[in-house]
């Protein structure tokens, strides 16, 4: 896990102009692992824009007076003691799951990548 | 980062060199190329509960015991902060004096099942430890970038097929390990060789222990490494294409790995090829680095402001706390053990033995049974053989034995009292159940073999081999060591070595 800060979203296009193609549409699709028709690929392309379009207004404003805000809530340090609580029943988690197998969730088989 | 479950057969001989410089043959020339190197470490810090949730943060513990709706992402669970988790941190980058900084949190978007949130929380463009640089014993100096705080992930287990990713019918998934706290250190490419390169990390380990950060247990994951290598034409000023290698969970395969990293590289140009940026993994058996198969937009993990985390910003008060709370680090204690040696009259082995030795002990924090020992009188070259080798074996254990009974035992083994052979057996013994040493020997039935009866044994095992005994007339010295082996088996360690010698002596005269 490099520490690179490469924005990948900027290279596809994903910044700047709110004009957003049906191919960034189907990237971010394919990120998202949702599989879209050429229809709704044009639809929500549209409708993506729009959004995109509508974020865009903020930059059309003077922000070099405003300090950043990293967050919405005023609060900094909200932090918990290293105090164990108890976890999960094991048999209640991995009922919960499709699949399991000797006390694991049991997974289909990674094809793509090794991250 | 997954793969890393895998562990190594390491064990903790493996520290035992790490002071000495590498075990890389030849003096790594690689012609005309210079190696660049920056390397990864993830280090899983000593909590008791993992960074956003109160689950315990175990090793080995039964599979998806310690998991809950935090860790495991039910919908509605809210993560909040381990502050033991961010001290940890805090006293890390003090240790490699980095600049603590206010932070925050971002979520690494990806799919793959060891995170069950489809995401890794971590900290981006805001980390809480920035710059700084760690001193190695050779005294270079390697440049931090940052060291910030992250998440583990859950551990993949690929079953059927082959048991690699590539032929697996399907994997099993533990998310024990999912959420444990992280820091990553990242240092900047300031590593020109693979002896370099595990110095480094051996260095580092050694301060991540000191800081009671980390158990430095490579073999078990608590320390894994991941190496940036690029070539370049020595002189050149511009960096070459780097690869990233994976899965480096030994100092060995670290070595092994850049090794055959830069040797391929370098096949590559000198071939009038292009490197090809890529990560890699290495392969121990294979000794090998092999590209890992990644699709392109793997890479774009769409990091996003973490909206459940508030901002972090540790106070001046709590960052002088960390900092005088901090015990010295271990090139101090290095020169400390040294310093004190030197005062008492050297060592019994050879110098670069001593140096290797007084970097185990410290790394393991074994220095101050070391110090209690030749305080007290005894002799440093066997205080710190001990230490090094015998206690070091005891893994944990090791740093719970009581100074003045590793002394004690010293004390019987300098007075003759008790055979190297038999001092290392009470030592086992009471590295794993404690207790006084010369009670455990009188247990044992331990007990000084007189001159006589030694004679005895040494005048036997003489008859029983004349050839050997002839050669040694003759002036074979190296047979002592035979003769002494025989009466040692004849006495099961009762013996003393140096005794048998003199033993031997005599019949000769
Ligand atoms: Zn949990």
């Amino acid at each position: 896990m490099s520490a690179g800060l490469d924005q990948p979203a900027e290279r596809a296009g994903l910044t700047g102009s709110a004009a957003l193609t049906s191919e960034v549409a189907a990237y971010v699709a394919r990120l998202a692992r949702i599989e879209l028709s050429a229809g709704e690929l044009d639809r929500f392309a549209k409708q993506l824009g729009a959004v995109l379009e509508h974020a865009s207004q903020v930059n059309a404003l003077d922000t070099g007076d405003v300090e950043p805000t990293a967050h919405p809530l005023p609060l900094r340090n909200v932090l918990r003691k290293d105090e164990p609580r108890p976890s999960l029943e094991r048999d209640a988690v991995l009922a919960e799951a499709p699949a399991s197998e000797d006390g694991c969730f049991k997974v289909p088989r990674i094809l793509a990548e090794e991250r | 980062m997954t793969g890393d479950g895998a562990g190594d057969q390491v064990s903790g001989g493996e520290s035992q060199v790490s002071g000495a410089g590498d075990q890389v043959s030849g003096g790594e020339s690689y012609g005309d190329f210079e190696p660049v190197i920056g390397l990864e470490v993830h280090c899983e810090l000593r909590t008791r509960t993992k960074l956003f949730c109160g689950c315990p943060n175990s090793f080995g513990d039964a599979p998806n015991t310690n998991v809950c709706p935090v860790c495991l992402g039910l919908p509605g669970s809210l993560p909040v902060l381990n502050a033991k988790a961010v001290e940890l941190a805090m006293r890390i980058g003090t240790a490699l004096h980095c600049d603590i900084r206010p932070s925050s949190f971002h979520r690494k978007n990806y799919f793959y099942p060891d995170m069950p949130k489809d995401y890794q929380v971590s900290q981006y463009d805001e980390p809480i430890n920035v710059g700084g640089w760690l001193e190695l014993p050779d005294g270079s100096r390697v440049g931090i970038v940052r060291a910030h705080i992250e998440e583990d992930t859950g551990k993949t287990t690929h079953a059927g097929g082959t048991g690699r990713i590539h032929g697996s019918s399907y994997s099993l998934v533990d998310y024990n390990r999912a959420g444990v706290p992280l820091v990553e250190i990242v240092s900047e490419p300031d590593i020109r060789s693979a002896a370099q390169a595990r110095l480094y990390a051996a260095e580092l380990r050694a301060i991540l222990v000191a800081t009671g950060a980390s158990d430095g247990r490579m073999e078990e994951g608590s320390m894994r490494v991941d190496a940036n290598v690029s070539v370049r034409r020595r002189g050149a000023s511009e960096l070459g294409t780097r690869c990233e290698v994976k899965n480096l969970n030994s100092l060995r395969s670290l070595t092994r790995a850049i090794d055959y990293e830069v040797r391929r590289q370098v096949g590559i140009i000198e071939k009038g090829g292009a490197v090809a940026q890529e990560t890699r993994h290495f392969d121990e058996a294979q000794g090998a680095t092999v590209a890992m198969r990644s699709k392109e937009e793997a890479f774009d993990y769409r990091y996003f402001p973490e909206p459940d985390l508030v901002p972090l910003a540790p106070d001046a008060a709590w960052q002088s706390e960390v900092a005088a709370s901090l015990g010295p680090m271990p090139a101090e204690r290095r020169s400390r053990v040294s310093e004190l040696i030197g005062a008492r009259g050297g060592t019994a082995g050879d110098g670069a033995t001593s140096a290797s030795q007084i970097a185990t002990v410290v790394e393991l924090g074994l220095d101050g049974l070391v110090e209690a020992a030749v305080t007290s009188g005894v002799d440093p070259g066997l205080a710190l053989a001990r230490a090094a080798n015998e206690a070091a074996a005891g893994g944990d254990a090791a740093r719970g034995l009581d100074p003045a009974g590793f002394t004690a035992l010293l004390k019987l083994e300098a007075a003759r009292k008790l055979s190297a052979t038999q001092a290392k057996a009470v030592l086992a013994e009471m590295l794993l159940h404690g207790g006084d040493p010369a009670t455990i020997a009188r247990a044992k039935g331990f007990e000084v073999m007189d001159e006589g009866e030694l004679a005895t044994v040494v005048r036997q095992v003489v008859d029983e081999s004349p050839g050997e005994w002839h050669r040694y007339l003759e002036g074979e010295e190296k047979l002592a060591q035979f003769f002494v082996g025989k009466v040692m088996k004849a006495t099961r360690g009762r013996a003393d070595g140096k005794a048998v010698i003199a033993a031997l002596d005599r019949l000769r005269s």
